[in-house]
């Protein structure tokens, strides 16, 4: 006797309705463009939107200098030259807020006095919205990238602190223990014991960190700046180029879920949730 | 009492995290007033706290305080209700919960804010733009807690209703609905502040409305004691909406 075969993936009642469910949104996306309800160009049709984020993506705009180099000037898409300053700006934010966040974390969580003392400071400062910050980290910091670092590194701190201190709270004291037992030093403790033990809740936290940093450097570069994919939304708000917003929100948003997912994948979350 | 003694009563604790916040203070003002630090970029503690009534009175917190909570609360409104609807629609029809859920879930996840300049060019710049910013941000939570309510609910009590013979609506309003209530209302707490961080940050950002906009007024005006000053008083209001929600949830939810 042989066994049914299975229906092609797409026939499959989930994927299908997916697929009705993408179809019938860009269709009527489609249409409303195509009716002008809404003011011209606030929803353009998904051909300028294809053809603004191929330009985005691939159309040579920016001269750069490789003279240095010995190399003949050239000119790249600007989008990558902004993309790399927003990444520069979130890696160094995410740096300082994590690492800080990290001890923040261990401090907090090896100690019951300072637990007591300090986590409540932090657990209810976490929710405040850390863009109300921006001016006085424009004033300490500048109007460059230092004061989007700064935001970055504000907003990605608290995630990270409360999400280790918590993990440090759940290690299994046996392990503690085994540790001590070898006369562990505080060094030893901390990479050995400490560090492994608290794997999932530090990815954890670095995740949220990471999609808080993400937002904190670019709201601040939508506020005040001169680069930075943040900037290039602002600006095309301000030149009323629609096509070109909803393309660059569109990179946004994909580069933030990938992120988001590489890192959910790589520090074996995935596993967790299965097991 | 001995020195061990003192560090294990209740209110040790509490005392030694705020007397680190008072003493860092001091540490500022001197600093200040020894030159260390430039008072041109961080004003004396002092400044900030006598800027405080100053900030209250002359700058009309109370009106722009109202405002805000009165976006907070329509933009809460609106996710309760489209929310709550999203969580019931994706629970009843199990073929669609399977098709988004995963989608809703990314949406909760990405970074949503920054379409505010779509919602600029849409609706203007006014308090419309500010509530959809904070309707879209808490949307996704409530949705989801709202599906993880209703999906959570004990077989026993749904078989209890299917043995009443209960029609599908009092099957709804009887039993899952009130069973799913405390997890609803989690998704309506994480709604609720992430609108609030939506529209407070919204504000401050497209420079209208209430306390986020005194805050850019301030620092555009280069009133530095007067910028400390509502940044603290914001970080006051939304701590203290943080723990009434807090309280309210815990309230809520049935003894365990």
């Amino acid at each position: 006797m042989t066994l049914p075969k299975a229906a092609p993936r797409w026939v499959q009642p989930v994927t299908a309705l997916r697929i009705a469910i993408i179809v019938t949104i860009l269709a009527c996306w489609e249409a409303l463009a195509a009716s002008g309800l809404l003011y011209r160009d606030v929803v353009p049709s998904l051909f300028a939107i294809g053809k603004a984020l191929f330009n985005l993506l691939t159309v040579p705009d920016m001269p750069v200098d490789l003279s240095r180099l010995g190399l003949q000037d050239a000119k790249i898409p600007a989008i990558y030259w902004h993309l790399y300053v927003t990444f520069y700006e979130i890696l160094i934010g995410m740096v300082i807020g994590g690492l800080s966040g990290l001890v923040a974390g261990i401090a907090l969580g090896s100690s019951r006095l300072l637990r007591q003392a300090y986590e409540p400071l932090l657990y209810y400062l976490g929710p405040c919205p850390k863009i109300i910050f921006f001016p006085v980290m424009i004033m300490w910091f500048g109007v460059g990238p230092g004061s989007k670092v700064a935001m970055g590194a504000i907003s990605c701190f608290f995630p990270v602190a409360l999400n280790v201190a918590g993990g440090m709270r759940e290690i299994d004291k046996v392990l503690i223990r085994v540790g001590r037992s070898f006369r562990a030093n505080t060094w030893q403790m901390v990479t050995k014991i400490y560090l492994p033990a608290m794997r999932h809740p530090i990815i954890n936290g670095v995740r949220i960190g990471l999609g808080v940093c993400l937002i904190g450097t670019l709201l601040a570069e939508t506020k005040l700046s001169n680069s930075g994919v943040g900037f290039l939304v602002i600006q095309a708000y301000s030149l009323f180029n629609m096509p070109l917003m909803y393309a660059l929100l569109i990179v946004l948003f994909v580069i933030a879920i990938g992120a988001n997912a590489l890192i959910g994948k790589f520090g074996g979350l995935d596993d967790i949730k299965r097991r | 009492m001995t020195a061990q003694a003192i560090t294990k009563t209740r209110w040790f604790p509490a005392v030694l995290g705020f007397g680190t916040v008072f003493a860092a203070m001091l540490l500022v003002e001197l600093l200040i007033r020894l030159g260390l630090i430039n008072r041109f970029i961080v004003p004396l503690p002092s400044d900030i706290l006598a800027a405080l009534p100053r900030v209250i009175i002359e700058e009309h917190v109370l009106s722009r305080f109202l405002l805000t909570a009165a976006e907070a609360f329509s933009a809460s409104i609106l996710v309760t209700i489209f929310g709550v609807a999203g969580g019931v629609l994706l629970y009843q029809f199990r073929l669609l919960r399977e098709a988004t859920e995963t989608w809703v879930a990314a949406v909760a996840a990405a970074p949503l804010v920054l379409i505010y300049p779509l919602y600029l060019v849409i609706f203007g710049r006014n308090a419309t733009t500010i509530v959809a910013m904070g309707f879209t941000a808490g949307i996704a939570p409530v949705t989801l807690k709202t599906l993880e309510g209703l999906a959570g609910t004990r077989r026993v009590l749904i078989n209890v209703g299917r043995s009443f013979n209960l029609t599908p609506w009092q099957q709804f309003w009887k039993i899952l609905f009130p069973a799913a209530l405390p997890t609803i209302f989690v998704g309506m707490r994480l709604g609720l502040i992430f609108a609030l961080i939506n529209i407070v940050g919204v504000e401050f950002l497209i420079n209208f409305g209430g306390l986020g906009q005194l805050i850019n007024e301030l620092a555009e005006r280069y009133d530095l004691a007067g910028t400390y000053a509502a940044i603290l008083f914001v970080i006051l209001i939304s701590i203290n909406v943080f723990v009434l929600t807090e309280w309210l949830e815990r309230w809520l939810r049935p003894v365990e």
